[in-house]
């Protein structure tokens, strides 16, 4: 497989986060043919994943970022508890490579310490709203009928309102800290979980496997937990991936907004808002960083998660 | 075609009852009830009585079916009670700001769409060449870099450093001054249409691929159309059409950014009055501009639903 037609591939497929209802990867599906010799689908699955050199640099990214986030911090020690009006906005060099804030924090410790939050949030929220989602979307599938009906017209409602302004309201009433947060985007986000994992349902409930489950006596929610949802995991995945870079970017927005992450502690978007501040000085260095930060993470996880798609319709096609 | 209208309506009619018991239900949420919530709007050293007025005046004494219904019956009248902080109806400050925010958010989205569609036609064109990479990596960068940070950094760069643009729209009440000065709105809008161009172009350029694959470009083809007829007379109007249905599902994304936008430039509309009013917890002003922007959204959505069915002619909504 040549890696033109690799990049091709991805390429076609990105922002998909945005709507599940154009298919993806238009043109042509993905060669999965040549693979047939190999044994497993795992170790196809891995081997379509680090052909594909985007995913690769996803996770590069991802593993960097974790290592710089926990690991740094043990070799690059700053001072992140009390302000030091005597060193505030000071551009880089010296002691300070990235400068520091307004409150005499180091900015690349800094960066460190507010990556811990924002990697923290985005993946709990994600699996929150993955969890949530998938039972959701089985739950409703599987039921058909009026369940189904009800609870699908309620992820209608919750989706056509712009989360941003349900976050706000929900931020404001309850000023809430850091795992509230995990909670509040993973409930907010469940939505397009719950939609896929929905119509995985629907076409799988009618499998033979399923059916003869039933005839066997099987309870409702042992075909779903036990059949339904493990052969939905791909899909699953997939979408927990881009969960990912979505939470991190709604947790991001909130705090740039002021009503996410409260000083003392910080993410990157609370970092954003403190550089706003100080926009008319010119200080990028309290910008630029913590900006770059969330750009990177939300490519790898996009990335990644376009990887994982791919790699998953090379198992649909050896079926 | 007909039905297929009337069933959509319906449809939005129930999103819209939803929306409006979403917020009904988060004005439950404010601690303390209905004293909680006349404190929030008049402060801590309300005397009882003001207090008092404040439940009569806001029926928070009625039961809540009463209060729900009330609620339904305010907004359908466009009375969306009153600000206490700004001392207005919030009726007339949603008059005020709603109509830029309705500027902005067109103007970005024509913006979007004259780009990423030229953008996505010629990448299928000059599909797997160095150009063509250069604007996908473009997009995905793009597509990952939110509206803060762009905003800022276009703000630090051609504001601060290189005085091109200004930094925040102007303070004037006067919709034509505000929106004819290109110096303080370019900004903004090239910030909360980045994210929409870099999806968009994505979908044309797929779009595009799928429909140059399709039966009737081959025929057209081996019937010996010129290479600019094909991409144009048969592809291009017909891989329009998916774009439609993606700006109606990316409209609530497209508010959502207009809310951080118009942050970042203190762009006086909607998402900032929406802000303003959650940080002086004034509830009344939230749950008015949320239902006001989500009916916003559904609408949107639902003309862009029927705008496809009108384009494509194949498209014949039967019922089931």
């Amino acid at each position: 497989m040549s890696t033109v037609k690799q990049l091709e591939d991805v390429s076609t497929v990105g922002g998909t986060t945005l709507t599940p209802t154009v298919p993806p990867n238009l043109n042509g599906a993905p060669e999965g043919g040549e693979a047939g010799s190999t044994g497993s689908i795992g170790r196809l699955i891995l081997r379509v994943f680090l052909e594909n050199k985007l995913a690769v640099v996803g996770v590069a990214i991802v593993v960097l970022m974790v290592g710089f986030c926990w690991i740094g911090p043990l070799f690059y020690h700053t001072n992140q508890i009390s302000v030091n009006l005597y060193q505030v906005t000071l551009p880089p060099g010296g002691s300070h490579p990235l400068g520091t804030d307004p409150s005499g924090f180091d900015v690349l410790g800094r960066l460190m310490y507010a990556g811990q939050t924002s990697l923290e949030v985005g993946l709990a929220a994600a699996a929150v709203a993955t969890l949530v989602g998938v039972l959701w979307g089985a739950i409703s599938g599987y039921f058909g009928g009026i369940v189904d009906a009800v609870m699908m017209r309620v992820v209608d409602i919750l989706l056509s309102i712009p989360s941003l302004l349900l976050l706000i309201v929900l931020a404001v009433l309850f000023s809430p800290g850091k795992w509230d947060l995990v909670l509040i985007i993973g409930f907010l986000a469940f939505l397009y979980p719950a939609r896929l994992v929905r119509a995985e349902t629907l076409t799988l409930r009618t499998r033979e496997y399923v059916q003869a489950v039933r005839v066997m006596g099987g309870t409702g929610r042992r075909i779903v937990g036990r059949h339904i949802i493990p052969n939905a995991i791909g899909t699953i995945v997939v979408n927990a991936t881009f969960q990912v870079a979505d939470a991190i970017l709604l947790l991001a927005a909130l705090s740039y907004l002021g009503l996410g992450i409260q000083y003392p502690q910080a993410d990157w978007g609370s970092m954003l808002n403190t550089g706003t501040s100080y926009l008319d000085n010119g200080d990028w260095w309290l910008l630029i960083p913590a900006g770059a930060c969330i750009v990177l993470i939300v490519v790898a996880f996009n990335f990644i998660g376009d990887a994982l798609r791919d790699s998953l319709e090379v198992r649909l096609q050896q079926r | 075609m007909i039905s297929y209208i009337i069933r959509r309506l319906i449809q939005a009619i129930i999103v819209i009852f939803g929306v409006t018991a979403i917020v009904f239900l988060l004005f439950q949420l404010v601690p303390n009830g209905a004293v909680g919530l006349a404190r929030t709007d008049l402060g801590s050293r309300a005397s009882p009585y003001q207090v008092h007025q404040f439940i009569i005046a806001n029926n928070l004494n009625l039961p809540w079916w009463d209060q729900y219904w009330h609620l339904i019956a305010n907004y359908a009248t466009l009375n969306f009670g009153h600000s206490y902080h700004y001392n207005q109806p919030v009726a007339t400050l949603i008059g005020t700001y709603l109509p830029r925010s309705l500027v902005l958010v067109t103007m970005a989205i024509v913006l979007a769409l004259v780009v990423a569609i030229p953008l996505g036609v010629f990448q299928t064109v000059r599909r797997n060449k160095p150009s063509d990479y250069a604007l996908t990596g473009l997009a995905f960068i793009f597509y990952a870099m939110p509206a803060f940070v762009l905003g800022n950094l276009l703000i630090l760069y051609l504001a601060v450093y290189h005085h091109v643009f200004r930094p925040v729209v102007p303070d004037t009440e006067s919709l034509g001054q505000m929106f004819t000065d290109w110096r303080s709105m370019t900004l903004p809008v090239v910030t909360l249409a980045a994210v929409t161009i870099a999806a968009f172009s994505r979908y044309m350029r797929s779009s595009m691929m799928d429909t140059l694959a399709e039966d009737y470009v081959r025929t057209a083809r081996a019937k010996g159309a010129g290479r600019l007829r094909v991409l144009f007379r048969h592809a291009f109007r017909n891989a329009l059409m998916p774009i439609i249905t993606l700006l109606g599902l990316s409209l609530p994304a497209i508010v959502s950014g207009a809310v951080i936008t118009e942050t970042v430039f203190n762009f006086p509309g909607m998402g900032y009055l929406t802000l303003q009013a959650a940080q002086v917890y004034d509830v009344y002003i939230v749950a008015a501009t949320t239902v006001v922007a989500t009916v916003a959204t559904v609408l949107g959505s639902l003309l862009a639903d029927l705008l496809y069915a009108v384009v494509d002619p194949r498209i014949r909504y039967v019922h089931g």
